[in-house]
This record gives structure tokens, sequence and C-alpha cells, in this order.
């Protein structure tokens, strides 16, 4: 509308930018907050800089498109992909791609209705809650169901579709998934492989990565191992991770929230007397050792189905 | 003659750039934004149908845009509105109003004057297009 444009300047000064964005702080918090993964921290600095640059770009009047941004997380459970999502959130809105910011994480129940006509309408509620912020679907490959040609996900991937071209200024749309799965569901959906630029593969984390995973959750919980604990927990990161339904870090953190309990409960049965702050919040080895992963895992026993979702 | 109600409707008709303006400022408000349409433009015509729910949950106005847009396709030649619900105690009332598409033609109003006991006359307004039936009163 206005008519007075300032004129362009001939320079940018990318360090002031990038100070001036505050995108260091949050690629110093994903430094600092998540452990490990290095390759996606990689690609993530990359795409830092690659908005910065475009954004550069702009103000001297060299790029006018807004760059696709949809992005795809592959990787198996508990990897921090929903993590990750929230920090990517929060970069595109300090660079200026999204103007709220938020997060809005949803997976195939919140898209796909249960009749003819439901689907849209639903799609559609969900994309506006998104707007001006980042679309997380989750396991995406269920969207798209070849088995059923009726099914009412293809409607949900066609407005899906729509809208991430035509509304590319207001949502970014990250799907995230198993590896293998994804690759199959862009291959029967070439619209979304050709319409999504940053795939980000997270890798599993090792053992050590783990150990410190569990080390920085209990330390958040103003909780600590002891060093015979220590030990036990490290046992129990190899000996889980052979077993069935071994979801990374979330198995870590279930496992950690046993542990609690177990302590909880010999603290109970054991004190004798006032206990100090010390003994509270001390995980010791027996918390540990009891799990029944020592024994040989989910198959021993009653056999609970551990949650792989998400 | 180009109906004037709500807010902004002496001004030149609103960009989509400042539709989205305004119904940020009432998001941010934590004002319920919804859009409405009708094709009577009579200024006693309080209750417009609604073109959807309105949108409680959504941060962004880009949503407000997108369905302004919507209603266009589907009731383009009437009159659409977006109006923003303030649900605080004390207030419970629309605290915006503005309108965001009109007809191409407004045919505008007529004086109907009603002869009353003795000497009595009473006046009201009435729109052209009311005299077609629903559906049909603007082209």
């Amino acid at each position: 509308m206005s008519d007075d444009i300032p004129p362009r300047p001939a320079e940018v000064d990318l360090a002031a930018a990038y100070e001036e964005s505050g995108v260091r702080g949050i690629l110093q918090e994903l430094e600092d907050t998540m452990i490990g993964l290095g390759p996606v921290k990689q690609r993530i600095r990359e795409t830092a800089a690659l908005l910065l640059v475009d954004q550069a770009r702009r103000q001297l009047g060299l790029a006018t498109e807004t760059p696709t941004l949809h992005m795809s997380f592959t990787g198996n459970p508990g990897t921090g992909k929903t993590t990750v999502a929230l920090k990517m959130a929060s970069l595109l809105h300090r660079l200026g791609y999204v103007r709220k910011g938020h997060l809005v994480t949803v997976t195939r129940d919140d898209l796909v209705g249960q009749y003819i006509g439901h689907t849209a309408p639903k799609t559609k509620e969900i994309l506006k809650k998104a707007m001006g912020g980042v679309l997380f679907i989750d396991e995406a490959y269920y969207l798209y169901r070849p088995e059923n040609e009726r099914d009412y996900g293809q409607e949900a991937i066609e407005i899906l579709l729509q809208v991430m071209e035509n509304n590319r200024d207001d949502l970014v749309v990250i799907l995230a998934g198993y590896g293998d799965r994804m690759d199959r569901f862009f291959e029967s959906n070439p619209g979304f492989r050709s319409r999504i630029a940053h795939h980000i593969e997270f890798p599993d984390y090792s053992d050590e990565e783990l150990l410190r995973i569990a080390e920085a959750m209990l330390h958040g919980q103003n909780y600590r191992f002891d060093p015979e604990a220590r030990k036990a927990m490290a046992d129990y990161i190899r000996a889980r991770r052979t077993q069935p339904h071994f979801a990374n870090a979330r198995s870590i953190r279930n496992a950690l929230d046993r542990a609690r309990l177990r302590q909880a409960n010999r603290l109970f049965s054991e004190a004798q007397g006032p206990l100090g702050a010390d003994a509270l919040s001390t995980i010791c080895e027996q918390d540990l050792r009891a799990s029944r992963v020592f024994r040989g895992g989910l198959d021993t026993g009653r056999v609970v189905q551990s949650t792989a979702a998400e | 003659m180009r109906l004037t109600q709500g807010q902004f409707s002496f001004l030149p008709d609103l960009t989509d750039e400042q539709i989205r303006e305004q119904a940020q400022y009432a998001i941010d408000k934590g004002w319920a934004v919804s859009v409405e349409y009708t094709d009577d433009p009579h200024p006693r015509n309080t209750y417009w149908e609604m073109w959807g729910h309105p949108m409680f949950d959504n941060p962004d106005a880009a949503a407000v845009v997108f369905e302004v847009n919507e209603c266009r396709k589907e009731h383009g030649s009437k009159y659409i509105r977006v109006i923003a619900f303030d649900s605080s105690h004390g207030w419970e009332s629309i605290r915006m109003s503005f309108i965001v598409n009109r007809p191409s033609d407004e045919p505008g109003f007529r004086v109907v004057r009603q002869e009353g006991e003795g000497r009595i006359i009473r006046y009201t307004v009435e729109s052209y297009a009311v005299r077609e039936p629903e559906g049909r009163r603007y082209a």
C-alpha cells in the first residue's frame, strides 16, 4: 500500500543479522539440551544459514519467492523428532518465516474423518490452527492406505498438498515417521516428495549418549545415580537395546520412571527414622537391577506392550 | 449506494493484508473471530449467516483470511463481514465488525411511509434488494 518504499541497502551484514535474529540462542540451546544427534544439528545449522542468507538476499532485492520450508524427519521412535520440531518452529519464528512459531502436533486421527464429507472440514480446521506456525504430522504414512482405495486419507493428502503449495507463507509442514515407511509413502505420493525440500534423518542414539540422556533426565527432576547405579544403567541400556519395542530415549524415560517408583517403595519399606534430601534423591543400584530387562526382558512374566507410538 | 455499517466502511475496501492485520489485532486481544454473510443489508439485520464456527483457537489471522476467501468463492455476490466477539465478563458482545466483501451493485434503500391514526406518519427504510426473494437479490 505505502508508496514510499525504503531504499534498498547496498550491502548486508550477515553477522549482525545473525546476532539480531536470536538464532544463535536457539542453536546454542539445541546444542546444550539435545545430546548426540550430530547430523541433525548439522542440517539445522545449514538450514539456518540458508534462511539467513535468503533473508539477506531478499533485502537486496535478489530473491522474491519464499523458499520451500516443508520438511520430513525420519528416524526410529524416541530419537527426538518432536523435540527438534519444536526447536525448528521457534527457529523459523526468529527468522521471520512463520509469524507465530507455535507447533501443532497431529496424527492421522486428527486429519481424517470417519465418514464421507467429514475429512475436508477436519483437515482444514487443523490447517487453520497451524497457520502462522508449524504443523507436525507424526507417522505421516498412515495417511495413505493403499490397501483401501476408498480410504479418506487420500482426501486429507490432497487438501494438505493444496495448502502446502498455496499457503506457503502461512505454514510449514513437517512430516515425521520411520525411515523405511516414509520412503514408501513418498514413493506412492510423489506430490509430497517434490514439495518437501529438507529431508532430515535422525540416527539412533549410542549407548554412551543414552546414558548421558538418562543422567540429564534425572538431573532435570533433581534425582541422581550413585556410582553403582550408573553402571547398572549402562548395563540396562545395553540389555534393553536388544529387546523388542526399544524406543531410544523414550525407553530410558520409562525405565527411569519405574526406577523412581522402586526407589520410593524401597525408602518406604526400609526407612527407619527421618530421611535426608540425599536419600530422597538418589537412585541406587537395586532400583535398576530389579528391572525385568535383566531377567530376559518382556517375554518373562506378563507381556506388556511398550508403546512405540509417537 | 455504498453500504456503510461496522468499522472502516467509509474507507476503500480493505485488502487481504489489511483484513489479516485487523483480525490479528482481535486475536491478540483474545477475541473470537468469525466470518458471516448475508444478502439482506438492512442495518437492523443483526444476525447474519455464520460461515463455519467462530475461530476460538487459531493463533494466527491467516486462517481468517483463508476462510474469508473460501466464503467469497461461495457467496462472492453477497455481503461478508468479519466480527470479533469478546467473551470477557462485562463485555460479552461484539467488539469489532467490518465488511470485507460487498456485491458489485448495491441498489440502496427507499423510505416507506405508513399513515397511522390521526395524521401520524411512520417512516421505515427498506432495501431495494430485498424485494427479490432470498438467493436472487444480487446477480
